[in-house]
This record gives structure tokens, sequence and C-alpha cells, in this order.
């Protein structure tokens, strides 16, 4: 496959969108605009992943990055403060510290990728992506397939432990404590000084 | 387009996710930062199977872990933003001096 003129126009905007977005994401003001300028980063990614014939890839990003940036939007709109940028607002800690990490870790990343000389062979001309993909997920892949599949199930039990409010001898946010191992004694497990005071929510 | 510009372009996109996770105050904020970078990370892994000139499958197998590696993060750092709030009020890094209860 030898890229056309085409593929290389649309090469250009889509890394130039992709950049500039991804920049746009940490200087505006609004918090739901910057998913939505990572959202958009997100998808001119996926777009080169089409142009360079990953088209599973690529539009599977389209998918996932839509559900994921809406539903950071609404964690925006829920936790954070001034998230539709009606004041001007910025809030960066140590940030000469962090652009000299930024710009040093793009030079040195560039500096690999022009100095390497890495191989530059396109792919051959009857490969079918998405059927070889399928074959390798269903096939040879099977089981890195199946432990992404049950890392995710563990990743939702414990998101699901995390969040919940209650813990397994109260509410997590008055800080539960286990039973004693005598009636009304104290909490088993517990170092003994935290205890005055905070016989309140005990459940004997 | 080469695998050269591709390789650069992930390292922008890397180094202005490393900007954002280090320079972030709020939490989802510095995720947003951590997305960026894994979003440069999958570009180079498709990048180098496009370029490696055999069409292995393998190479875009990588990219499918960095993506549920991705929700991976959202979710686990969605519940601990959600558990940190609950306990502390706190919703910027500045907010917590300790981590314990």
């Amino acid at each position: 496959m030898t890229p056309s003129l085409g593929t290389h126009i649309a090469f250009g905007v889509l890394a130039t969108f992709a950049v500039l977005t991804g920049w746009r994401v940490f200087c505006t003001d609004s918090m739901v605009r910057a998913s939505f300028f990572l959202l958009l980063s997100f998808i001119a990614v996926g777009g080169i992943m089409i142009l360079l014939t990953a088209e599973y890839l690529g539009v599977a990003m389209f998918f996932m990055m839509a559900v994921e940036m809406m539903v950071m939007a609404l964690f925006m709109v829920m936790f954070m403060m001034n998230p539709a940028g009606l004041n001007p607002m910025k809030m960066v800690h140590q940030e000469r510290v962090a652009i000299a990490a930024g710009v040093i870790a793009f030079i040195v990343l560039s500096a690999v990728a022009v100095l390497s000389d890495f191989p530059d062979a396109p792919l051959p001309a009857e490969h079918a992506p998405v059927i070889s993909l399928g074959r390798e997920l269903l096939g040879d892949s099977m089981l890195v397939f199946e432990t992404a599949g049950v890392v995710l199930l563990t990743t939702m039990v414990g998101v699901v432990v995390l969040s919940s409010r209650r813990g397994r001898y109260g509410r997590a946010d008055e800080g539960s404590m286990p039973p004693g191992l005598m009636p009304g004694g104290e909490p088993a497990g517990q170092p003994s000084e935290e205890e005055e005071g905070e016989h309140t929510h005990h459940h004997h | 387009m080469t695998l050269t510009t591709l390789l650069i372009l992930a390292a922008a996109l890397i180094g202005i996710g490393l900007y954002g996770a280090l320079s972030q105050q709020s939490f989802v904020m510095l995720m947003m930062g951590l997305e960026l970078m894994l979003n440069g990370v999958m570009l180079a892994a498709v990048a180098f199977w496009a370029y490696s000139g055999t069409g292995a499958p393998e190479g875009q197998l990588l990219t499918i872990v960095v993506m549920a590696v991705m929700a991976i993060e959202m979710a686990l750092g969605f519940a601990l933003v959600v558990a940190v709030f609950r306990a502390k009020q706190a919703d910027t890094t500045e907010a917590l001096s300790e981590l314990k209860q």
C-alpha cells in the first residue's frame, strides 16, 4: 500500500488537528469544553488509524471515546468548579516544570523517531486487517483477549466497592469500624488511641 | 505520512499529555493528561504495525490491550475521585495532604 497524495493531505490535516485540540484541552477555561477537545483529538487519531488501514481500531476509537468523553463531561459537571467556563480560570501547579518535562519528552521521543533506523515497509497488498485481527483475537491470542475481559470484570467489581457508600462495617464516609471481639468491646484490629468519641456509630 | 512523522505526532501527543498530567490540579484534568499520553501510545503502536510490512495482527492486538487499559484507568480513576470526594470534599490534588482517612 503506497499512500496517495490525498492520504498525505488528510494525514497532515488530522495530525495538526490532533495536536491542536490536544493542546487546547489544557488551556481552555471550561472543563466540559476540555473533555470535548480531548474527544476531538481522539477522533483525529482514529481517523489516522483508518488512513493506516486499521479500520476496526479507528472505528472502535470513535465509539469508545465518544462514550468515555460523555462520562467525563458528566463527572466534570458533577464535581468540578466552573464546568461551563463562565469565569476565566487556570488551575495548574508547577507549570514550568511540567512544560519542561513535556517539551523534553517530545524532543527525546522525536529524536528517537528521527535518528533510529525503523523499518519502512508498506503492508502487503492482499492483507485484510479486520479479518486477520478477528482470527487473531478468537484464535492464537484468545488468552490475551480473555484476560482483558477478566481484568475489566475485576475493574467493575473494584469500582463498585470503591464508590459504594456503605462499607463492610457501616457507612464508609463516617469511618467504618469493625465490631469488637467481645460485646461492647474495642474494635478488632484497630489502634486503641482512636477510640474515644468514636463510639457513636458502632454497631453493637 | 511515514513512520517517522507518525512517531513524531505520537511524541507530541505524549508530550502534551505529560504536561497536562504533571501540571493540572483537578483530578479529572490530570486523568485527561494520562488519556492523551495513551492516545499517543496507541497511535505509535498502530504506526509500527502499519509500517512493519508483514501485516501481522499482533500490533492491532496491542492497541486493543491499550484501549482496555484506558477504560480501566478511567473507571478506577472516577471511582477513586468519588471516594476521595466523599471522604475529604476534595477535587484538587492540593486539597489532599494525606491519603489516610
